[in-house]
């Protein structure tokens, strides 16, 4: 009885090894903060996505595309806006790199991101690809 | 009795595994994460961008 209890423990812990392994942790207070604050600035930001203000990079990050669809007065803060989300961003793929104890990951955390931010931008959005603007 | 030490080399062995596999950039799990934070940022889930007060905002 007590050997099958071994057995049993030693499944359990094969099996939250291998969970550990196909989920990334994104739950620590740091990557918590940064998304919610990600996600309150996404309400400024997304008139101008769908302007064609401002695109998606191709590295992760967001970009001033068309200043012209910008109202001169508003683009100083279009610009303040951007900096902000990249800076946010830069710091959330440190961050998730981190909590899961491998900083050498972020920059493909960061390209991973890049890709999935373009693949669900809603349509009419504009993607930067090889240095050129595409709208999707 | 003596197949415990089997047993516990076995396992040893497959956790050692799981450790050493995960050196490797999980390029899935990754997206995983991407897409539940792309989700929660950009208000996916629920479909419904709060994005007419800040248009009629714009001019």
């Amino acid at each position: 009885m007590k050997r099958l209890q071994r057995i049993a423990m030693l499944c359990l812990l094969i099996a939250s090894a291998a969970w550990a392994q196909s989920n990334l942790e994104i739950n620590t207070p740091a990557i918590s903060q940064i998304r919610s604050t990600m996600q309150s600035r996404h309400a400024q930001l997304a008139p101008y996505y769908a302007s064609g203000a401002v695109g998606l990079t191709a590295d992760g990050g967001v970009a001033l595309r068309d200043a012209t669809a910008v109202p001169l007065a508003q683009r100083p803060a279009v610009q303040g806006l951007i900096a902000q989300e990249n800076a946010d961003r830069a710091s959330l793929y440190r961050e998730i790199a981190r909590a899961n104890g491998h900083p050498e990951w972020e920059a493909d955390i960061r390209s991973t991101f890049a890709q999935r931010w373009i693949e669900r931008a809603q349509a009419g959005w504009y993607i930067q690809s090889g240095g050129a603007w595409n709208k999707k | 009795m003596n197949r415990m030490p089997i047993a516990l080399l076995c396992s040893a062995a497959l956790l050692a595994g799981c450790v050493t596999i995960n050196i490797y950039f999980p390029a899935a799990a990754a997206e995983k994460a991407a897409d539940r934070i792309i989700d929660g940022v950009w208000q996916l889930q629920q479909d419904k961008p709060a994005t007419a007060p800040s248009e009629g905002a714009k001019p």
